[in-house]
């Protein structure tokens, strides 16, 4: 037996001897958002979920591949997978998620300071605090570069003004990782040269939030407005003006982490698609009645496979070591339209029984497909728009000139 | 299952590249068609050399007996040279076929030295009386260049001497020798395998298929992404107006998704035989659509060029239509998706 066959017993032993009955088999239920959040402001009060994060954050095993001295685990890729797969095969959640955890972690890796990382990332790995991520600005969507909130030093803080917007769960955040203007950009100064990367508790005095309704109804976005918040110095990852570095890298991941939720989803797409299609068509088995639906469902059940296929391939290289390339903006891209193909054909075989939007006098399953197929159009959208997405490959892969 | 070569895979591929790149450039076809010769016996030798002919056929009958997935990735290459030689009728047809059933005469090894070439009738039929066959194939690819001839009937796949054969060649879109096949009262040599043969061959040459066009249509895009990079108009390359940046990105996407459906149906050939069916009709229909598009997008963004026959856009257009229509098109193979998926 090797090391990791062993570490595979080890790990198989302490799931059965560890984890709550409640929670086995919920895995596949976890959508994009869905699992046990942490944090202090809204926390989830199940106490089996409470308890499974406290166990695994125990191990170091909500942040794996993290050193043990930041609330990681120390483990290899190798071992990482093993224990994934382990969860996986007793339909287990990980302990906790959150953009702390998915983006925020790796950049402080990266870029943050020794007591930066000593602060916060045990933090993150035990899911004591939840995180959103300050990006956006009603004027800097795909041009994020070009953002305003202006962050002026005085002394040994940074006092910061301006707004951030869809601003992913900032209602239930305990703290920000925010980007900030420090320099104004000029001829001989470009936009992402002027930009700082800050830390700040959401509770501090001069932040407000609101939340934000979608066509889909409720949403979990927020617009924060800041008005003269004071960010301590030592709460700046990486040196003044050079934050455009950490959020590039930091982006890549939300890429690759929407793109890997969804490719998970994903897998259900043809079984979901035709029996759907099935109920809605009154066609209990045998070919579907309908050549053209027939049609469709095998087009994008095919696109999911090869979507499958290519999440498999590039796991593959990354293991491999072969570093990732532009697949995050291509496994975005083909991620979120796929999910919006899987909306689009649910609504047209359910027709009039779509329709509904509150209430009784529908299926419970159709009135959630309808806000679905309405809030996946957003998926081409947020985490940066599949027309920045092929600016990327158009100019960083394929070489085209800018 | 493995998706990326392994270090013995890629050296292959490298060398078919390397012999690619020197002895059969775009350029061989182009010269092979305009003097009305379908393909080069002495290249045939060289990819018997080579050991690709013989790839995946048995040491003991002289080939290199490795799997189906080596012998794609010999495809890939040679599909993005257009290379004109009957690999598809002697190795993805003919080979198959004799690996799957019965090989009474030794066609393998004379395959794997590069001294004979097979051809398979597929669409047609034929009856057999006392053992001598009566029938007719259509489109036979490389008929008129055949040792011998495998001929689907209700009875299996049938090996006949094409000299007991009439041939009709037809000219094709492509320029590969094609060719209708009629016979009366033929003598049949042997039977190759039972009815049920022919469709585990037929999903062999989609796959097979499925990787040449994947070679051919990579390599297009790269010809016009390049020609993005260097024509100018208004001032600027044309690669940088934003219109054929996007067109070109999402060009890329698509490959991006249809290589691994080639590599895992390839692979399934020799890994995972119950997956086949369903992973040969994934990588077929999904070539068969990006490469169709790559091609019409080649020649839109080649401008007036791309519309000569000049350029060598109009030879990947060709062929790629060919590919892309034989052994099921992609609505025939999204068709049996559906099926084999119960719906």
């Amino acid at each position: 037996m090797n090391d990791l066959d062993a570490f595979r017993l080890e790990i198989r032993s302490w799931l059965k001897a560890n984890a709550p009955a409640s929670l086995r088999g919920t895995r596949q239920d976890a959508g994009l958002f869905g699992g046990f959040w942490g944090g202090q402001k809204a926390r989830d009060p199940d106490p089996d979920k409470n308890r499974w994060c406290a166990l695994m954050a125990e191990r170091g095993f909500n942040a794996p591949t993290w050193p043990r001295e930041y609330g990681g685990a120390g483990l290899s890729r190798a071992e990482a997978r093993v224990l994934d797969e382990e969860l996986a095969r007793e339909g287990l959640p990980t302990g906790v998620i959150g953009f702390g955890l998915a983006m925020l972690g790796p950049a402080l890796l990266g870029h943050g300071d020794e007591e930066q990382k000593r602060t916060h990332l045990p933090r993150i790995a035990d899911g004591t605090i939840r995180w959103c991520q300050g990006y956006s600005e009603p004027g800097a969507g795909s041009d994020l570069a070009s953002l305003r909130t202006r962050a002026v030093r005085q002394g040994d803080h940074y006092v910061v003004s301006g707004q951030k917007i869809w601003t992913s769960y900032a209602d239930k955040a305990d703290w920000i990782f925010c980007l900030v203007r420090t320099a104004e950009p000029s001829e001989a100064v470009k936009k992402q040269a002027g930009i700082s990367f800050l830390l700040f508790p959401m509770d501090d005095p001069g932040i407000t939030v609101r939340p934000i309704e979608l066509i889909s109804g409720a949403s979990p976005f927020c617009e924060v407005f800041l008005d003269e918040v004071r960010v301590p110095v030592a709460n700046r990852v990486a040196a003044e003006n050079q934050g455009w570095t950490v959020a590039k890298a930091l982006l890549q991941h939300e890429r690759a982490s929407i793109g890997g939720a969804f490719g998970a989803q994903l897998r259900n797409l043809e079984g979901e698609l035709v029996e759907a299609a099935r109920r809605h068509l009154g066609a209990p088995e045998g070919p579907l009645p309908d050549a053209v639906v027939r049609d469709e469902i095998a087009r994008a059940s095919m696109r999911a496979a090869c979507f499958g296929l290519a999440c498999d391939q590039l796991d593959q290289r990354l293991r491999a070591g072969q570093g990732p390339g532009a697949e995050s903006s291509t496994l975005k891209i083909v991620a979120s339209e796929l999910q919006q193909r899987r909306f689009e054909l649910a609504m047209r075989v359910a027709g009039a029984a779509g329709l509904g939007w509150v209430g009784d006098g529908y299926d419970d399953a159709d009135l959630k497909g309808t806000r679905e197929w309405l809030r996946s159009r957003g998926y081409s959208i947020e985490g940066g728009t599949s027309e920045v997405q092929l600016d990327i490959i158009a100019q960083r892969v394929l070489g085209l000139p800018r | 299952m493995n998706l990326l070569p392994n270090e013995d895979q890629v050296l292959l591929r490298d060398a078919v590249r390397q012999w690619a790149k020197g002895r059969s450039p775009v350029s061989r076809a182009r010269a092979l068609r305009d003097s009305g010769e379908a393909w080069s016996k002495k290249v045939w030798r060289e990819l018997a050399e080579l050991g690709v002919l013989g790839v995946q056929i048995p040491e003991a009958q002289g080939g290199g007996g490795l799997g189906f997935f080596e012998l794609c990735l010999a495809l890939e290459v040679c599909g993005s040279k257009l290379a004109p030689e009957p690999l598809v009728s002697t190795l993805l047809l003919g080979t198959q076929a004799l690996l799957l059933g019965d090989d009474p005469g030794g066609w393998l090894g004379k395959v794997a030295a590069g001294e004979a070439v097979l051809a398979m009738g597929v669409e047609g039929a034929g009856a057999l009386v006392g053992g001598q066959l009566t029938g007719t194939w259509t489109d036979v690819l490389d008929a008129q260049h055949a040792d011998r001839l495998l001929l689907a009937c209700d009875d299996g796949l049938l090996l006949v001497d094409p000299v007991h054969a009439q041939l009709s060649a037809r000219e094709r879109l492509d320029s590969r020798a094609v060719a209708e096949v009629r016979l009366e009262g033929a003598r049949v040599e042997a039977k190759v395998g039972g009815p049920e043969l022919l469709g585990r061959v037929l999903d062999r040459a989609a796959i097979g298929l499925s990787a040449e066009m994947l070679g051919a249509a990579e390599q297009l895009f790269r010809d016009t992404v390049a020609y993005l990079q260097t024509r100018e108009q208004f001032g600027h390359p044309i690669g940088r107006f934003q219109a054929l940046q996007h067109r070109a990105a999402r060009l890329f996407v698509e490959l991006t998704q249809a290589r691994p459906a080639v590599v895992a149906a390839a692979k399934a050939v020799d890994e995972d035989e119950a997956r086949v069916p369903r992973l040969a009709s994934l990588a077929k229909a999904t070539i068969s659509e990006v490469a169709m598009r790559v091609a019409y997008e080649a020649v839109q963004m080649h401008g007036g060029i791309g519309m000569t026959d000049e350029c060598d856009v109009g030879l990947y257009l060709k062929r790629l239509h060919t590919c892309a229509v034989s052994f099921g098109d992609a609505a025939w193979h999204r068709r049996r998706w559906a099926t084999l998926g119960g719906y």
